[in-house]
């Protein structure tokens, strides 16, 4: 179990060194992400132990963002001068593009189904 | 007495343990609430414990930097965790390379979408330029939209609390909207919610299934790239 989260933090550690070297446009750990998947695809098996420290790190997610979504303390004063646009803009365009991604998928896959080829 | 409380919160607040039990006890709290209103979408255990955390630093005038010294070691299990979602690719990666090129364009097209209506819309409704650079990013993951805030002349800081905050509403609005939508696919689902609103929308997906947890994994990190190329780019003609 230790030695998989280590090999996790290898994975991000490795991923932050390539970022840093080759200037790519994505953050290290999901360079760390690719790193691991190309691993996996490599040895074509997933060791249980590997996958339970990563459903357990999975299961809880949503709790890692509280620390960072606390910040918004700082930014009180735009959020309330701008209050109006701020939440129109967030709600809208967030909603609009789950709608536009969503429906270009089904979309996609429908056309897919009905002409094989 | 009131002194001595005083003193007891500085002493304390000074120490990594109160800001990560407080980080736990306003999550669990949040979540309980949560499954006790029958998940309403609206009592979403991120903005429930971001509330909470935050009206407790405000009352007691204690500042972020304090709380984040010791919340900090939540915050980096995040970096794990993206590493993370490599699991969930590689269990669906199947189903993934059979749609690659529909999952590229659904990408691609939300990418777009997500950036170009955030800043109409903000833009119509006279919000500042600087909100404006700061907003265009919102829908990618934290530390590229930061950095591609920067580029486009936004504060890196306002950008996080507008990413976090689309992550909420994704996470909150996402489900809901796909249902009366009448989208069941968990391809489908699992790339919006991951375009749309990053890691939280993936965390969210993550408990809608196992299919969509890692198609919303995979949309974020392609989004993330899709838009760090993009967004400059768009963004000669937008501003």
């Amino acid at each position: 179990m230790l030695g998989y989260l280590t090999l996790i933090l290898c994975c991000q550690l490795a991923g932050e060194l390539l970022v840093v070297a080759t200037g790519l446009p994505v953050p290290g750990p999901v360079c760390g992400m690719v790193l691991l998947f190309a691993g996996l695809m490599t040895a074509r098996r997933l060791p249980d132990q590997l996958a339970a420290v990563a459903d357990t790190l999975l299961r809880h997610l949503s709790l890692l963002f509280v620390p960072a979504g606390v910040g918004l303390t700082l930014h009180l004063g735009v959020l309330e001068r701008e209050s109006v646009a701020i939440s129109a803009a967030l709600v809208a365009s967030t909603v609009l593009t789950i709608v536009v991604t969503a429906a270009a998928m089904a979309g996609i896959n429908r056309l897919r189904r009905r002409d094989p080829s | 007495m009131t002194g001595s409380f005083t003193d007891i919160w500085v002493y304390l607040a000074a120490d990594p343990l109160l800001a990560l039990t407080m980080t736990l006890a306003a999550y669990l709290a949040g979540s309980w609430l949560y499954g006790r209103a029958g998940m309403n979408p609206f009592l979403n255990p991120v903005l429930l414990a971001v509330a909470m955390i935050a009206a407790v630093l405000l009352v007691t005038g204690t500042p972020y930097e304090t709380y984040f010294d010791g919340a900090q070691f939540v915050h980096f299990l995040l970096g794990p965790a993206t590493v993370a979602l490599a699991i969930p690719l590689y269990r669906q990666f199947d189903r993934i390379r059979r749609s690659a090129l529909a999952i590229a364009a659904s990408i691609v097209t939300g990418s777009v979408t997500a950036a170009v209506s955030a800043v109409g819309i903000a833009a119509l409704l006279g919000a500042s330029p600087l909100t404006l650079a700061s907003i265009a990013p919102k829908s990618v993951t934290a530390p590229v939209a930061m950095a591609v805030s920067e580029e486009l002349g936004g504060a890196a800081s306002l950008t996080a609390v507008l990413v976090i905050l689309t992550g909420i509403l994704g996470a909150m609005l996402g489900p809901p909207v796909l249902g009366l939508l009448g989208i069941r696919d968990a391809a489908a689902q699992g790339l919006a919610l991951g375009t749309a609103s990053h890691g939280i929308g993936t965390a969210r997906a993550v408990q809608v299934s196992e299919v969509a947890g890692a198609f919303a994994g995979l949309a974020m990190g392609l989004n993330a790239l899709a838009t760090a190329i993009l967004l400059p780019l768009l963004w000669r003609w937008l501003a």
